[in-house]
């Protein structure tokens, strides 16, 4: 394949394949489909945005969430409580937290979670900046949203742990039934701390 | 053992990576069929019925269908979750390091079951002790034994003469202790102190209920940590990744917290 096609074809099909989940034959798809250009613009259109994402993008230096302006609009925003502050490990987690409409708070985003197995320490995510920040701030709570996963755990208990010296109030992500769950297929943690925190019917 | 189309086996997870858009992919030991690797497809989604019942370090009732490659898991059933070591990041730093000694010591698809019951005691015993260093030593010397790599602790491996009550050295080359008259400066070793053999000794004959009491000092429980860390690294030919993860927490956390232990409950415990 190598000496056939012209080389802007085959320095695209690499990039592609850079990408995670990307094959080689995916690689070729794609980079075909924008060749035949049958959806017009389609190539210029994703060469401009390609460029905008990493020209008009940052951290915000608060929060370290990725953003157009710094300070990022949720931590600029004095509609939002300054005051909680909830810490989650990717920018992702944000965007999902923010689509439940329950949260009028500011972020911290930590870049990860710690990990013994991966090697991942306390050096590698935003753990001290958030201690900075809460330490010199003026929060009331802080919200551990990490994932409810072996990581995420750990990386609440050792949040917890480093937090436990300020006045702040440190609070973690409640867990239980997912929506549409079946109480017969529920692991016997998730069903004992739904069962811990249960809710009265008013 | 032949492994069926569909079969049943309690497993360990002591490896997952995420596969795909929501799967996850296991390494398991099994009861009944040694290491193999198995796809829980959907497991990441928290509507799973897998989900809860495959975190890694978990004791679980697997179904598993045997696929082309990679086994699928069907269905799953949580036994031990090992609730206190999955949130308290020393006690998962050494049950990752127990973890991964085994997963270097042992091949794919071989039934073992005595190295499966030692695993699953020991990441019990990580739950619940307070002593996690004294589970970790127990564990190596364990595991050494059933892998064929027991030490001599007892005849010296170069005379073949009892080993005396004073400090001596030992070689993973040769296998064990070296009386201090018989080391020569072609054979690789490290000097072990007196009172860390006869813990080593202590450790390697009898059972963890008897060892369990045991209280040592803070500076044996480094030396003894110095010893068994690099009596493995040699045999493994490399250097034990969440060995080094616990040295660089120990360097960070201790920094930072000089008058405040990184576990409440169990100060000397890193």
């Amino acid at each position: 394949m190598s000496n056939v096609l012209p080389k802007p074809v085959l320095r695209l099909i690499n990039e592609f394949g850079r990408l995670p989940g990307i094959g080689p034959k995916t690689a070729s798809r794609l980079t075909f489909y924008l060749l035949r250009g049958n959806d017009a613009g389609l190539a210029a259109d994703l060469s401009a945005a390609l460029a905008e994402l990493s020209e008009n993008t940052q951290y915000c230096t608060a929060c370290h969430n990725i953003t157009e302006q710094n300070p990022c609009e949720v931590c600029s925003d004095t509609e939002r409580d300054q005051q909680v502050i909830c810490v989650v490990e990717e920018p992702l987690d944000v965007v999902a937290i923010e689509r439940s409409r329950m949260f009028g708070g500011v972020y911290h985003v930590l870049h990860g979670a710690l990990s013994p197995v991966e090697g991942i320490g306390p050096d590698d995510l935003k753990i001290g900046e958030l201690i900075g920040r809460v330490q010199q701030g003026d929060f009331r709570e802080v919200i551990l949203a990490t994932n409810a996963t072996l990581e995420g755990d750990t990386t609440a208990s050792y949040l917890q742990m480093r937090l436990a010296d300020t006045a702040v109030r440190v609070t973690r992500l409640a867990r239980g039934l997912p929506v549409g769950g079946d109480i017969e297929y529920t692991d016997e943690v998730t069903l004992g701390r739904a069962l811990e925190g249960r809710r009265e019917l008013k | 053992m032949k492994r069926e189309r569909s079969y049943r086996t309690e497993a360990i997870i002591i490896r997952r990576s995420d596969f795909g858009e929501a799967d996850r992919l296991l390494t398991l030991l099994t009861r009944d069929y040694g290491k193999l690797r198995a796809i829980a497809k959907g497991a990441r989604k928290p509507q799973s019925r897998k989900t809860g019942h495959v975190e890694l370090f978990m004791r679980s009732q697997f179904m598993l269908a045997k696929g082309r490659n990679l086994d699928i898991v069907t269905q799953v059933e949580l036994i031990e979750p090992h609730r206190v070591l999955s949130a308290d990041l020393v006690r998962a730093t050494y049950a990752a390091y127990v973890v991964e000694l085994l997963d270097s010591f042992t091949p794919e698809e071989e039934r073992q079951v005595a190295i499966y019951e030692l695993l699953r005691d020991t990441l019990g015993r990580l739950d619940t002790s307070d002593n996690v260093r004294l589970v970790a030593r127990y564990f190596e010397l364990r595991l050494l034994s059933l892998v064929g790599y027991q030490p001599q602790l007892f005849y010296c491996v170069v005379s073949g003469e009892p080993i005396e009550q004073a400090d001596q050295y030992i070689s993973p080359e040769e296998g064990g202790l070296i009386a201090a008259a018989h080391l020569s400066p072609a054979i690789r070793a490290r000097q072990v102190s007196a009172g860390a053999v006869k813990v080593l000794r202590f450790l390697q004959t009898r059972a963890w209920d008897t060892v369990a009491h045991l209280q040592l000092r803070d500076d044996l429980h480094r030396e003894l940590e110095m010893v068994m860390h690099y009596y493995i690294q040699y045999l493994l030919e490399k250097g034990v990744k969440s060995a080094e993860f616990l040295y660089r927490l120990r360097r960070e956390t201790i920094s930072l917290t000089q008058n405040q232990p990184l576990s409440n409950d169990s100060p000397n415990m890193l």
